[in-house]
C-alpha cells in the first residue's frame, strides 16, 4: 500500500552569496556562493519520523528551513499535501499554512521571548491563527498544552517567565507551542543538543509520545547518529549540501553502503569498553561549501575513491528495496 | 602505582547565602599511564575536583580538608610560588572546556606554545620553536602549520593545537575537560585517537570530564561517576559499564542511545539536581532515586568496596 506523501522536496537548492567589499564586486564577475543544499529530492510521509544527519555544515539546518518556508530556496519546490508552498508569495496565505507546520529550535534560551510570560508564548500561535473563540478556551487550550508536556500543573507555569525555568523546561515550552496547534508537519532542529543528559530522555520520550498522538510528520535534524536511530523510522545521510544515502533507519545502521555513512557510524562513541570499535578510516574534515569537490563530493575523504569519483558526480540511485545511495561503488 | 591520590577531598564556594558544597569528600587515584573518566549531570562538581587538583579556584572557593597526593608533594598544602613553579604544566596540565576558543586571535599557533614554553623553561627561542612544531606533529598537525593563525584552523585542528600546548612542558598528566563537546563525530573520534595515542607514547596519565559516558568507555581504565559533589560509584570501567550498583549510574547510561545492539527505552531521571547550598539530607540522590528507602533519607551512604574488588559504590541497597 503507498503512503501518503506529507511533504516532498524536489530539486531543492540553495546557495548563500557571500558579501564582499565593494572593490572585489567590481572586479570579479561571478558573486562566489556557499553551496548550502545542493539539488536534494525526498519524501516524508504521513505520521513518519524522517531524520537528517550529518556534520555541521552539511545543509540539513537550512534544509529543515526550506522545507517550512522559512529560507526561501534559490531554486527547486516543496510540496506540503500536494501543494507548492515555494510558490505562495503572499504572507497571508503563507501564515494559513503555518497552522500545519512549526519548528521546534535547538536553543531553548534563545527561542523564547524573554520579555513574555509563558501563557502568552503558548498562546501566541492560537490566537496568530484565530484558533480560540473565547479566552477560556484558550486557556483551557495553553493548560492542555502544558500538561502533555508533563509541565503539571500548568497554572504553576502559565505566569512564569522563560529565565524562571530550566533548560529543558524551556524546551518543553518550546515544544508545547510548536504542538499547540496540533500541526501536521513538525521540524525539530537538534531539540535536545543543549541539554543536559539526565533530562534529554525525558524530553526525547515525551516527544516520542506526542508525535505518536498528533500523528503528525516529522523531521529531525541532528548531528548524534546514535540519537537519530533512537527516534526516526527513516534516515537521510547528508554531506556538503547533498543526500549520500537514504533509506529505513536499522538497515542503514546495520549495513551502510556509502563510504561516508560507514564513517560516521563507526565513529559514534560506544558505551561499552569491551567492544573493540573499527578504527576511523577517514581523514581531514569536511571541505569548504564554497568550491566543493568535483565529481563525487565525498571523493577527498573517501578511503575507497577511484578514479571515476573525482571527475563524475554519482547519482542518488536505489540499489535496493527503499535504499537510495550516491555512490558510483556502494559498500 | 598511582600517580595523583586524592583523598576526602573537600571544596567549598563561600557565597552570602552559605557554602556551596562543590566537592564534597571525593577520592580517586590516577595511576602512571591511568586515564580515569569522571562523568555527570552538569553541576556535579566535575569541573571544580579539576580545578581544585590544580587550585586555579576563584577567591570565594575554600578547600576545607582532604588531601592531593602527588610526587610525595600534597598540592592542597604546599605554596603558591612552588604549585606554579613546579607543579602546573610541568606535572600536570589542563585542557579547559572551550579551549580552543580561547585562543589568541592575534598570535600564531606557533607563538602561543612557544609562551607556554618559555614561560616555564629556561631555554632559547628557537629551541622551543622547535619543541612546538614536534608537539603539533605529535597530535597529527603538519609542522608547517605552526605559522598558522587561529581563524586558519578548523576546529578539529583548534583542539589540537591546545592539546599541544598542554603537552608543552612534558607534564606527567593531563586533565581535559569536555575536550570534544563542540566538534563533529568523525572529528571527535580523531582527537580521542590522538588522546589515546598520546597515552601510549609519552605514558601520560588522563583525567577525562564528560557527561557523555560512551567517551570513557572508549578512552578510560578507571571511572568515577559524580553527583551533587560526591563519588557515587568508582572503579575499572569494565565492572561499572557492565555491572553498574549505584541506581544513579545505571540510568545514566541507559539513558543514551547506543548504535550498537538492539533498540531500547532511554530511561530517565525524574528532577533535577538539588542545589548544593542545602543538599538533601542521607544519601543525595535519594528524591529522584526510585529504589529509595527509610534509611536513604536519614543516612548518608558510605562510598565502599562492595561486590568485586576496585568496584565502589555509595548506595544503601547493597548492605552497610
Amino acid at each position: 500500500m503507498p503512503k501518503d506523501v506529507a511533504i516532498e522536496a524536489r530539486n531543492l537548492v540553495k546557495h548563500f552569496p557571500i558579501k564582499m567589499g565593494f572593490f572585489k564586486t567590481l572586479i570579479s564577475k561571478q558573486t562566489p556562493v556557499v553551496h548550502a543544499v545542493d539539488d536534494i529530492s525526498f519524501k516524508i510521509y504521513k505520521g513518519e519520523i524522517f531524520g537528517l544527519v550529518g556534520e555541521s555544515g552539511c545543509g540539513k539546518t537550512t534544509t529543515g528551513r526550506m522545507l517550512i518556508n522559512l529560507t526561501e530556496p534559490t531554486s527547486g519546490e516543496v510540496f506540503f499535501n500536494g501543494l507548492n508552498i515555494t510558490a505562495i508569495s503572499q504572507e497571508h496565505k503563507m501564515r494559513k499554512l503555518r497552522k500545519n507546520m512549526q519548528i521546534i529550535f535547538q536553543d531553548p534560551y534563545e527561542s523564547l521571548n524573554p520579555r513574555m510570560g509563558i501563557f502568552d508564548i503558548v498562546a501566541e500561535p492560537l490566537r496568530l491563527q484565530k484558533m480560540t473563540k473565547t479566552s477560556e478556551e484558550l486557556r483551557e487550550k495553553v493548560a492542555a498544552a502544558l500538561e502533555d508536556l508533563d509541565l503539571a500543573p500548568p497554572e504553576e507555569f502559565m505566569y512564569r517567565f522563560p529565565h524562571e525555568l530550566s533548560g529543558g523546561q524551556r524546551q518543553r515550552i518550546a515544544i508545547a507551542r510548536a504542538f499547540v496547534l496540533r500541526p501536521e508537519f513538525l521540524v525539530a532542529d537538534e531539540p535536545v543538543s543543549m541539554l543536559d543528559v539526565s533530562i534529554r530522555s525525558e524530553v526525547l520520550k515525551l516527544l516520542l509520545t506526542l508525535i505518536e498522538k498528533s500523528h503528525s510528520s516529522f523531521l529531525y535534524i541532528t548531528h548524534d547518529v546514535a540519537l537519530a536511530r533512537h527516534m526516526c523510522d527513516r534516515l537521510g545521510v547528508m554531506y556538503l549540501g547533498k543526500i549520500a544515502e537514504m533509506g529505513p533507519t536499522e538497515d542503514l545502521i546495520r549495513k551502510p553502503s556509502h563510504p561516508y555513512t560507514e564513517a560516521l557510524i563507526a565513529a559514534v562513541p560506544v558505551p561499552d569498553p569491551t567492544s573493540r570499535r573499527i578504527e576511523v578510516t577517514i581523514k581531514g574534515e569536511v571541505p569548504s561549501a564554497i568550491n566543493p569537490p568535483p565529481g563525487c563530493r565525498f571523493h577527498t575523504r573517501c578511503p575507497y575513491a577511484k578514479k571515476i569519483c573525482t571527475v563524475e558526480e554519482p547519482e542518488l540511485k536505489e540499489i535496493k528495496k527503499d535504499i537510495r545511495v550516491a555512490c558510483h561503488f556502494p559498500l | 602505582m598511582s600517580l595523583l591520590k586524592v583523598e576526602n577531598l573537600k571544596m567549598y564556594y563561600k557565597t552570602l547565602r552559605g557554602y556551596v558544597k562543590a566537592v564534597d569528600d571525593v577520592s580517586f587515584d590516577v595511576g602512571k599511564k591511568g586515564a580515569v573518566g569522571l562523568a555527570g549531570e552538569s553541576g556535579c562538581g566535575k569541573t571544580s575536583t579539576a580545578l581544585t587538583i590544580l587550585r586555579l579556584l576563584p577567591w570565594n572557593a575554600e578547600i576545607i580538608s582532604g588531601s592531593m597526593m602527588l610526587d610525595g608533594m600534597d598540592l592542597a598544602k604546599i605554596s603558591d610560588r612552588k604549585l606554579r613553579k613546579e607543579v602546573r604544566w610541568k606535572k600536570i596540565s589542563m585542557i579547559f572546556q572551550g579551549a580552543m576558543n580561547a585562543l589568541h586571535p592575534i598570535y600564531n599557533v606557533g607563538q602561543q606554545i612557544t609562551e607556554a614554553i618559555l614561560a616555564h623553561e629556561d631555554i632559547s627561542k628557537s629551541e622551543a620553536l622547535e619543541r612546538a612544531s614536534e608537539l603539533l606533529e605529535l597530535v597529527g598537525i603538519e609542522a608547517e602549520k605552526i605559522n598558522r593563525y587561529p581563524h586558519e584552523l578548523s576546529g578539529g585542528m583548534k583542539q589540537r593545537v591546545v592539546t599541544a600546548m598542554a603537552l608543552a612542558c612534558n607534564p606527567a598528566m593531563i586533565i581535559a575537560d569536555e575536550p570534544t563537546t563542540a566538534l563533529d563525530v568523525i572529528v571527535q573520534a580523531q582527537v580521542l585517537k590522538v588522546m589515546k595515542e598520546l597515552q601510549r607514547k609519552l605514558d601520560l596519565s588522563w583525567i577525562l570530564i564528560t557527561h557523555d559516558l560512551s567517551l570513557i568507555a572508549e578512552t578510560c581504565q578507571k571511572t568515577a561517576i559524580m553527583y551533587a559533589g560526591k563519588i557515587v560509584e568508582y572503579g575499572d570501567v569494565v565492572s561499572i559499564f557492565k555491572a553498574p550498583l549505584h541506581p544513579y549510574t545505571k540510568k545514566l547510561i541507559t539513558a543514551f542511545p547506543s548504535i550498537v545492539g538492539s533498540r531500547r527505552e532511554l530511561s530517565s531521571i525524574s528532577g533535577f539536581p538539588p542545589d548544593l547550598l542545602s543538599p538533601p539530607q542521607g544519601c543525595r540522590f535519594h528524591p529522584r532515586c526510585d529504589q529509595a528507602m527509610q534509611i536513604c533519607k536519614t543516612e548518608e551512604p558510605p562510598l565502599k568496596e562492595k561486590t568485586s574488588k576496585g568496584h565502589y559504590t555509595a548506595c544503601h541497597l547493597y548492605g552497610g
